[in-house]
């Protein structure tokens, strides 16, 4: 990932456009100040006080042809270099309906990846080579702005809009992702990387991920294993709380308090069960504490989300 | 090498005949100074201010430069270095570059070059003094009960709802201090229209005072609209309106296109007064006519107004309509074409001239390359593709750099030393101060160029800790901030040095055309004994030896003024009881241009 010499490697398409203007502006830009900064000096040394060079008054037609002259020479290579410019913008504003979709959320100070297949990833994020990619982005806090140098795009991500970024890699590597907008105390940690991988790479990456799919199906074998269905499910002897539905949805608790069934809340019911007591049940359930690891209540969460649609409830 | 020869023999008008104090002979004790209404004592209370200012944010910068020596973060700790960096830009911003020429060259200099005893409002010029530093004490304030850490921009909905940090103090500070931004505006409106004095047609307006004049519009126009939003920030984070936060219905790029609305114009507020200083200094030392005059007025004008309209290029990454980013992205390249149509013509003014370098020509010159490369990198900044590359890195922070200390800062030691002998009465050591402007220029460049570098390379801003392998241009940039604070405390010292030891200037001693030449130095209170009167062209500088008026080489077009100066004499001459005493000034002028060669060697 050691990128950085004198200049970026040109991992997208998007990137060797973008050079080809930049080294454009460069030339240009290098061509008018060493005009300037020649010319300063010439005029410095030739007309230095009491030098013998010519003073004779400048016909009077020179000041405004001259003046003329430069003011439209600089318009029309300036409105030239925007027209060039704006042309790949508007190029780029209509991409081909084929695209390979990924969702990344924002917050401070982490990116989270979740692509089609319901793989995840923290402060990385895996592509094929060759493909138009789009990632679909909110943050959940403050303004955050995804950047990859290498690749030459950058977009903020604004709370409260869905913002989109397409681009399609071409270098299989390993590139740096900051988060270019200032967000707070660790800005300068939400940092990660992009993995371009070949398409077959990719493909067999994808494959071993755990999915969340499989995480609710090992979900579902740990609620059977563990007993939870004898008690919450259908025709269960004793009255359980139902969980089809209730991932997400608010809880009206016995003493009176309303809480949201989010991870947490779920974690907790199945270590102190006595603690968040459902309005209506009695406190029956024992507690799972030492019994279930950590990553089996990932599992049994897993299941219980998969829930989250009544309609789905059956599915597993 | 004794004193320098007293330049012009003044006839009637002489002002050493009918003798007055200097201003600052007017009154020694503190309480004087801090209820005066005369603008050049006004002017001096805020030299001593912003120079306050400069050295506080210029204090954070090194700290800044320090902690990025080395990838990890091991001066400062992340929330120190956000706090250190907003430090830097707010104080910077708001309590340097905005007011620093405008209220301490412009309120010395600005009556003085149109021939007026003060401004328009000499109460309110004193106020808004008060409610600068009132402003600026909040500010500090807030800073040192534990500062602030949103950076200079306020970027809701982090500033209204995440940060702990003092935000709404130093808010409130940034208003009052707008505030005094407006007054001084509008005061300077009202002077360049009432009280120019005979004879000085707004063509023969200095250029410097046109400058001030377009800075005072943009100041009037743009800056309520900072103070909108300032309000707006304080009432969402202390009463929960909700404006930007998107949990109550709001939107934070609101925030955005209203605070740029402001800031992007404030951007010419904090250089187009530097553009009118260096214009003075490169004509005086070329000892040419500005080439172009005209041209260089419709420019000034042309920036103030089309800066209103390109502030969407600070938001091309934000998710705006690609259509928008396009129309700002064109603005913004015209903008750039009347800084272009400045920089030709100082160089064209440069031709055939009587080239000197003295300290403040060398700022000047700088200032000529270093903002010409800060407008050329503002041109990869208004294309759209690689605006989104580099936006928000390095590139910018570089960008915005060499417009604004490469450029400000230097016109500002440009004309702080062109006029510090009729500020003062001394001169400075000319030998020193040209090494500080020639250790100032290298010293930035070492600083700020290894920053494109950086940008181009993608390295985020405000960023405490980054990878290593973007250390090496790190320590280059690092290096360089020790040269710059270096050279920039060197003039403290040797300008301090010449108000006690410093050799009597004369009141001329550049041999400079204007009228703040023409009275004494230091000026007495009411700045001319006797109202001058104008009837010569501005910048009346001409090669050596060559029949007067021949240092005009765009004449064709100010035919029409002269043969109105003609008649604008005659009926003055009509008007005025001292009617007869204008031609002899210029007769006394006439005699003292001849005698060039002398007064050099009398320097």
């Amino acid at each position: 990932m050691n990128e950085p010499g004198i200049w970026l490697p040109q991992a997208s398409s998007e990137a060797a456009a973008t050079d080809t203007i930049l080294i454009a502006l460069l030339v240009v830009s290098s061509a008018i100040v060493l005009l300037v900064a020649g010319l300063i000096t010439v005029f410095a040394i030739r007309y230095r006080k009491g030098s013998p060079a010519s003073r004779e008054p400048l016909p009077s037609i020179f000041a405004r042809d001259v003046e003329f002259g430069w003011t439209f020479a600089t318009l029309g290579l300036f409105i030239a270099i925007f027209a060039w410019a704006a042309s790949q913008n508007i190029t780029l504003a209509h991409p081909p309906a084929a695209r390979m979709e990924i969702h990344v959320l924002a917050k401070r100070w982490m990116w989270k990846v979740e692509h089609a297949g319901g793989q995840g990833e923290i402060d990385e994020l895996h592509v094929p080579a060759g493909e138009l990619v789009e990632l679909i982005m909110q943050s959940e806090d403050v303004i955050h702005s995804f950047y990859v140098p290498a690749f030459r795009v950058k977009q903020d991500v604004v709370p409260g809009h869905t913002e989109r970024l397409r681009f399609t890699p071409e270098k299989p590597g390993t590139y740096h992702l900051f988060c270019a907008e200032y967000c707070g105390t660790d800005h300068s940690r939400m940092i990660g990387r992009v993995v371009v991988q070949s398409p077959e790479e990719f493909a067999a990456w994808l494959t071993r991920q755990p999915q969340e799919d499989d995480l609710a199906k090992s979900g579902r074998q740990l609620f059977v294993r563990f007993g939870c269905a004898g008690c919450h499910e259908g025709q269960a002897s004793v009255r359980a709380p139902r969980l089809s539905g209730l991932f997400g949805a608010p809880v009206q608790l016995a003493d009176g308090r309303t809480v949201t069934a989010d991870d947490a809340y779920v974690r907790d019911s199945i270590l102190q069960p006595k603690r968040d007591i459902v309005a209506g049940y009695d406190p029956v359930m024992p507690s799972f504490a030492g019994v279930v690891s950590d990553g089996e209540i990932a599992g049994l969460t897993a299941y219980i989300r998969a829930l989250r649609a009544p309609a789905d409830g059956g599915v597993y | 090498m004794s004193d320098i020869p007293l330049r012009d023999v003044r006839l009637e008008t002489d002002p050493h005949v009918g003798f007055e104090t200097s201003y600052l002979g007017e009154g020694f004790s503190l309480w004087s100074w801090l209820t005066t209404t005369d603008h050049k004592r006004i002017a001096i209370l805020y030299l001593i201010s912003t120079t306050i200012f400069f050295f506080l944010g210029g204090a954070a910068a090194v700290l800044i430069r320090l902690e990025l020596f080395t990838p990890q973060g091991d001066l400062l700790t992340a929330e120190a270095y956000n706090r250190t960096f907003t430090l830097h830009g707010v104080i910077m911003v708001w309590f340097f570059l905005v007011p620093v020429i405008p209220t301490v060259l412009g309120n010395f200099l600005l009556p003085l070059m149109i021939g007026a005893k003060d401004v328009a409002f000499p109460r309110l010029n004193l106020f808004s003094w008060y409610l600068n530093i009132i402003g600026g004490g909040l500010a500090v304030a807030a800073m040192l009960a534990g500062g602030v850490d949103t950076g200079w921009t306020f970027y809701t909905p982090y500033s209204t709802i995440y940060s702990n940090g003092h935000v709404s103090l130093t808010a409130i500070g940034v208003f009052v201090a707008g505030f005094s931004t407006i007054a001084t505006g509008i005061n300077m409106i009202v002077t360049v229209h009432t009280l120019r004095t005979n004879g000085m047609r707004w063509f023969r307006l200095p250029l410097f005072v046109w400058a001030i004049y377009a800075t005072s519009l943009i100041m009037l126009l743009s800056t309520p609209v900072l103070a909108m939003v300032l309000v707006l920030i304080i009432a969402e984070r202390l009463f929960g309106l909700g404006v930007f936060n998107p949990d109550l219905g709001g939107d934070p790029i609101l925030f955005q296109h209203l605070f740029w609305f402001y800031s992007h114009p404030a951007v010419y507020i904090m250089i187009l007064p530097g553009m009118g200083v260096v214009t003075e200094v490169i004509t005086c030392f070329a000892r040419r006519r500005v080439f172009g005059y005209q041209f260089m007025v419709y420019a000034l004008l042309g920036i103030a107004v089309i800066g209103f309209f390109v502030w969407g290029h600070h938001m091309f990454t934000s998710g705006q309509s690609m259509y928008a980013s396009l129309a700002f992205s064109m603005l913004s390249f015209l903008v750039a074409v009347p800084s272009a149509i400045k920089v030709f013509n100082w160089t064209a003014t440069l031709y055939r001239g009587q080239i000197t370098w003295e300290a403040s020509m060398i700022y000047a010159l700088g200032f000529v390359g270093l903002f010409t490369m800060g407008g050329l990198t503002g041109l990869f900044l208004a294309s759209v593709p690689v605006d989104i590359h580099v936006h928000d890195t390095y590139f910018v922070v570089a960008h915005f750099h060499y417009i604004m200390v490469g450029g400000m800062v230097s016109a500002f030691f440009a004309g702080l030393h062109f006029w510090w002998p009729k500020i003062t009465g001394r001169l400075y050591p000319e030998f020193v101060a040209q090494i500080a402007a020639g250790m100032m220029f290298a010293g930035f460049n070492l600083t700020f160029f290894p920053q494109f570098i950086l940008g181009n390379l993608g390295m985020p801003r405000r960023y405490y800790a980054y990878p290593p392998e973007f250390q090496v241009w790190h320590v280059l940039s690092s290096a360089g901030a020790v040269i710059l604070a270096f050279a920039y405390l060197l003039p403290m010292a040797y300008l301090l040095w010449s108000l006690i030891w410093g050799k009597r200037a004369g009141d001329n001693p550049w041999d400079a055309s204007g009228l703040e030449w023409q009275t004494r130095s230091p000026p007495p209170k009411h700045n001319f004994v006797e109202a001058p009167f104008v009837s010569e062209d501005v910048y009346d500088y001409h090669p050596e030896n060559a029949p007067r008026g021949s240092g005009a080489d765009d004449r064709r077009y100010d035919d029409r003024d002269i043969a109105g100066e003609k008649a604008d004499a005659a009926e003055s001459g009509r008007r005025h009881r001292a009617a007869e005493t204008p031609p002899a000034t210029a007769q006394a002028r006439r005699a003292s241009k001849t005698r060039e060669p002398s007064d050099g060697e009398g320097r």
